[in-house]
């Protein structure tokens, strides 16, 4: 049976097979264990755009669910508090992604658990109009759960010169160790299609297709039951390989449509929305809940316990280290998953965001000592992007940014295929945000 | 410089991604060594112990050169000594003389090699040209007597033995015949053809690792499973003589002047396919340029062998493309993703 399925497998040219994909550390363990912190810091930039307008000040009560964070412009988010309690600051605050202090609203929660006024609130949504499956979206501060968290509201307003005609749901889960959307995708399979059926209504669009790693052929089997019935859902088994649920490679797998580096999946009709993201549209929509929590995967050789944790947004990272049993050795931790996560300089000040899907812990974390490059190629044939990774981290370690710029180096996305396969461990992904940013600065300068 | 450990001394620092493959260089280098012992073995046998001393100086010659020029320019000799590159080095160089060669063509070959052609363009990963290629080149000009003699000869006793001087032949009145062939493939060797058996084995007169197409043949077999070279490589070198052969005008008399096979297990083919045109350094990034590396070797070889007073054209072939390679690359660029037409529907 597997064989029959394997044999007609979709993916994308390029691309690693990386050797540990973590998962089986938590992918079997089916309690989510729900987390209460006593603090939360939310920040007001939790999404690609513009931050939020604090709606709150020091001393202020607020409920969960409650606005504190106004989207700013069209490109931004909505933020609400993801527990009840009382405003202790309004400051700035070191952001896990940027690693730069952002302001960020402090609540100390007290025992009232309960939903601010406004919300929690069932709705038919059989009836709902399109518009309004957009304003709830909005209200609720969805961002694309996947890890890029750009606002899906935005992603909702195409230009209009351009038509969508599919929507495709990322239930790839690539990146390897995290099992948040593995674990969302076996607990709420049916929510999760009632909120890719509200993403269809809201933008008339009549076709969707998912696509699921074949190592998840469990959630398969799963979601094909719930769709079968309905002609205008597709779902496929996608080939296990590392970055298959990056927008660019799911859209090529499924539809077969290429679409330029720097270019948005509307490009060629089509946007994507993670199963997170649909199952946060859903409990808006239906239930009028804002986004404030979310299942974060926690593992690594450095947690005792590794496991799935169903957190509220703004919770220290301290805190779900200790649930998790973090050993004393622990020397690298790191925010999403292994290839694409960001490390953290400090355990007492990370907090989650919206995008945390994963927080992995390490207590072997190698140094690589580099070596020049011996011109193996393999970086260049597992470049999904057709760039030539070899000759981009030579000229940007030379600083010559001009070479950097005609080897296309924006058109990067810094998926770390070429730094994971390279025999010399070059830091070749180091190598180019380092350049991107020198570049950035000089543009600025003129 | 990708780690900088901050404020909780413990944690460490890094750009994505955080893990990494578990191949590297000193990984690739000691499979490519492990590679090449069974063409050493058949070596031996064909040609006797002397071989190992040949080997082992080549060898000695390179670590010893690497680790003084890398100390001179302030790099970690350990790290660079552990990445075995100076041995296979070495080996290949060993394996492309003759196996009767004077203490001081492996010395000399070896010290060029590193010193010269890999280390004045920055070390490993720097290099233009093949290092062992590179200096058979150079000793071909410098010692072409020794280079181009056949110092095996038949003993009463029909075993083989090696004589380790010219001196010594010369002084032999019945061997002069012999000590004039290098290689099976030499234009005078005419009258005396070797059956493809022997061929295969690599019982014939040539080079230390040269001559055995079943122990090179194993090595390479299992440099392609282990993914360090790619099959493509060694396979289109090999068609594209085997189709010159078969459809070049033969230049001289001999029987085997058109016979492919024999131009394929006669000479330093198999070795060059198999060790040299994969050398990552110095061919081609990406497949399409590999490709056109392989088959230009190809041309290259089978029309030096045929129109030039060489009998043999791996060496040259391999290096003149070897110099190609910059060229190569640059016209051979993979197809920036999404530039292509965008296919709708």
């Amino acid at each position: 049976m597997l064989t029959r399925v394997k044999s007609k497998l979709k993916t994308f040219v390029g691309g690693i097979h990386p050797a540990d994909d973590g998962k089986s550390l938590t992918r079997d363990r089916k309690e989510v264990t729900p987390l209460l912190p006593k603090t939360v810091y939310l920040f007001m930039s939790q999404h690609i755009g513009a931050p939020a307008k604090p709606m709150v000040k020091k001393g202020d009560i607020v409920k969960k669910g409650q606005l504190i964070g106004e989207l700013q412009g069209f490109i931004s988010a909505n933020v609400h508090a993801s527990v009840s309690g009382k405003v202790v600051d309004v400051i700035p605050w070191p952001h896990p992604v940027t690693g730069m202090k952002s302001p960020a609203v402090i609540i100390e929660r007290t025992e009232d658990d309960t939903w601010a006024e406004g919300t929690d609130i069932v709705s038919d949504i059989d009836s709902i109009s399109p518009e309004e499956i957009k304003q709830r979206i909005q209200w609720a501060g969805i961002v694309g759960l996947g890890g890029a968290t750009f606002p899906t509201h935005v992603k909702l307003t195409p230009p209009k010169d351009k038509t969508i005609d599919t929507i495709v749901m990322n239930g790839a889960e690539c990146e390897p160790f995290l099992t948040c959307d593995y674990r969302l995708m076996m607990d709420k399979p049916h929510e999760i299609i009632q909120g890719l059926r509200l993403v269809m209504k809201c933008l008339g669009c009549r076709k969707a297709h998912i696509g699921i790693e074949e190592n998840k052929e469990d959630v398969y089997r799963l979601f094909k039951d719930i769709v079968s019935n309905d002609p205008n859902i597709r779902i496929d088994l996608l080939e296990v390989k590392y970055p298959q649920g990056a927008e660019h490679q799911l859209i090529k797998a499924l539809l077969n449509r290429e679409f330029k580096p720097t270019q948005l999946p509307l490009e060629v009709g089509a946007i994507v929305v993670n199963v997170g993201t649909a199952f946060a549209v859903y409990e808006a929509v239906k239930f009028k809940k804002p986004l404030i929590q979310r299942i974060i995967t926690v593992t690594g050789n450095g947690v005792e316990r590794p496991q799935n944790f169903l957190v509220r947004l703004g919770t220290p990272v301290k805190l779900l280290l200790e649930a998790a049993q973090v050993t004393p050795d622990v020397n690298k931790i790191i925010f999403g998953g292994p290839m694409m996560g960001i490390s953290q300089a400090s355990i007492d000040a990370a907090v989650t965001v919206k995008g945390t899907g994963g927080i992995l812990v390490q207590r072997d974390a190698h140094q690589w000592e580099s070596h020049a490059c011996i011109r193996c190629g393999r970086c260049v044939d597992s470049c999904p992007y057709g760039l030539n990774p070899s000759e981009l981290s030579i000229v940007c370690e030379a600083k010559e940014f001009n070479l950097a710029l005609e080897n296309n180096i924006m058109e990067c996305k810094e998926c770390g295929c070429c730094s994971y396969i390279c025999p010399a461990k070059r830091p070749i992904v180091h190598l180019i945000k380092f350049a991107k940013a020198e570049i950035a600065k000089q543009r600025v300068k003129t | 410089m990708e780690n900088q450990s901050q404020k909780d001394a413990a944690l460490i620092v890094s750009a994505s991604p955080h893990v990494r493959d578990v191949d590297s260089i000193p990984r690739i280098m000691w499979a490519v060594i492990l590679s090449l012992i069974p063409a050493g073995i058949a070596g031996i046998f064909t040609f006797g112990y002397y071989c190992i001393y040949v080997v082992f100086l080549s060898c000695v010659t390179a670590v010893v050169t690497e680790a003084v020029i890398v100390w001179l320019r302030k790099v970690s000799v350990v790290n660079t000594m552990k990445d075995g590159s100076a041995i296979v080095t070495g080996i290949l160089l060993a394996y492309t003389l003759p196996p009767g060669v004077p203490w001081y063509v492996p010395v000399v070959g070896s010290f060029f090699s590193i010193a010269i052609v890999k280390h004045t363009f920055g070390g490993l990963g720097n290099n233009i040209w093949n290092p062992a290629l590179a200096a058979r080149a150079f000793l071909q000009v410098a010692y072409p007597a020794v280079l181009n003699s056949d110092w095996r000869v038949l003993t009463e006793h029909g075993m083989h033995k090696i004589v380790h001087s010219i001196a010594k032949i010369g002084a032999d009145g019945k061997l002069v015949d012999a000590i004039t062939r290098a290689t099976p493939l030499a234009k005078e060797s005419g009258a005396e053809t070797y059956r493809l058996a022997e061929l295969f084995i690599g019982n014939i007169p040539g080079c230390i690792g040269e001559t055995s197409a079943i122990a090179l043949l194993l090595g390479g077999v299992y440099l392609i499973y282990k993914r360090y070279i790619k099959w493509y490589v060694p396979a289109l070198y090999v068609a594209t003589v085997f189709v010159m052969v078969l459809v070049l005008p033969p230049r001289t008399v001999t029987p085997w002047a058109n016979n492919p096979m024999y131009h394929i297990f006669a000479g330093g083919l198999l070795l060059g396919a198999f060790f040299m045109a994969t050398d990552m350094v110095t061919t081609p990034l990406t497949s399409r340029g590999l490709i056109i590396f392989a088959i230009g070797a190809g041309l290259l070889t089978a029309l030096i062998r045929f129109y030039s007073g060489y009998p043999e054209g791996v060496c040259y072939s391999i290096l003149l493309m070897n110099t190609a390679t910059p060229l190569i690359d640059r016209f051979t660029k993979p197809r920036l993703y999404g530039i292509k037409k965008v296919k709708k529907g």
